[in-house]
């Protein structure tokens, strides 16, 4: 075994632990911290794949930015609310576990066909994804497409400005939604 | 270093996220199961770019351009999951059926 299998054996095995803890945890905290792990994992295969650059924005993005915003609203929202367990369709936990399990098995059996092995086709030494190759091709062949990104990203943060302007209508409209709800609504929401 | 790895955690980690998106019910956890899926993409992009190390790097740019998205999509869907909880006092999927008949 090479040192590359090692690694990626080790983080392999901490990214899937991460991702089990996230889909399975009780606590929205802890899915939260599965899903950091596995983001770090990520990373390092990024490196492993000399995608330097690449890397260095997931863990800024993923883990500095994202997971953040996350964090916040589990705890505005109360994360001392565990998930109760009970299904209103009773078999849709053990279909879920189905239909993902069977994703991967379609996957694996699809790609068997076209299975791609071997080496990869440049080995030079780690200069693949350094910043200045990315920004070269980003900047030069990509750079309609990068435009595009900014746009979507201004009109993303509109949106959200947009979002958080419309604050009194709902909150009328909650108070009356209240009043009129029967007030067995709220046991019902809070019982675990 | 051989790609058919890389590949193989990619669709695994895309079936978790699957398996999260259809079972987890608290809205925040949805979304967490997509960014999940979408970095199981990033992956596979990445290593095919380290595979093929065409001259325009076409899966790194790619991958930038997922992680540009999902950082987009998780402004606004926190957003929506904000508004939902400040109107419904809930972020259960279960329990968002107004259009249901």
């Amino acid at each position: 075994m090479t040192a590359e299998t090692v690694v990626f054996v080790i983080f392999a095995l901490a990214a899937l632990a991460g991702a089990l803890t996230m889909v399975t945890a009780r606590n929205p905290v802890y899915s939260a911290m599965g899903l950091l792990t596995t983001m770090f994992s990520i990373a390092v295969f990024f490196v492993l794949n000399d995608a330097h650059f690449v890397a260095a924005v997931h863990v800024l993005i993923y883990a500095g930015a994202v997971m953040t915003l996350f964090l916040f609203v589990i705890m505005l929202i109360g994360v001392d609310k565990a998930e109760d367990i009970r299904e209103s369709i009773p078999f849709q936990r053990p279909m879920a576990v189905v239909l993902g399990a069977g994703l991967f098995v379609l996957v694996l059996v699809a790609g068997r066909a076209s299975w791609v092995t071997g080496t990869r086709a440049v080995e030079e030494g780690g200069a693949l994804g350094t910043i200045e190759n990315v920004a070269d091709e980003l900047f030069g062949v990509w750079l309609l497409p990068f435009e595009a990104t900014v746009l979507l990203l201004t009109i993303a943060a509109v949106g959200t400005i947009a979002l958080a302007q419309f604050l009194d209508k709902p909150r009328e409209l909650a108070a009356a939604r209240e009043a009129e709800i029967a007030p067995g609504h709220e046991d019902e929401e809070r019982a675990e | 270093m051989i790609i058919t790895q890389f590949v193989i955690l990619g669709a695994a980690l895309f079936a978790l996220g699957v398996y999260g998106v259809l079972s987890r019910r608290n809205a925040v956890l949805v979304l967490l199961s997509v960014e999940l899926m979408l970095a199981a993409v990033n992956i596979n992009l990445v290593a095919f770019d380290a595979f093929v190390a065409d001259r325009i790097a076409g899966g790194q740019i790619f991958a930038l351009f997922i992680i540009a998205v999902a950082a987009a999509e998780v402004g606004i869907g926190l957003a929506i999951v904000l508004l939902i909880f400040r109107n419904r006092r809930s972020a259960n999927v279960d329990e968002l059926d107004l259009l249901k008949l």
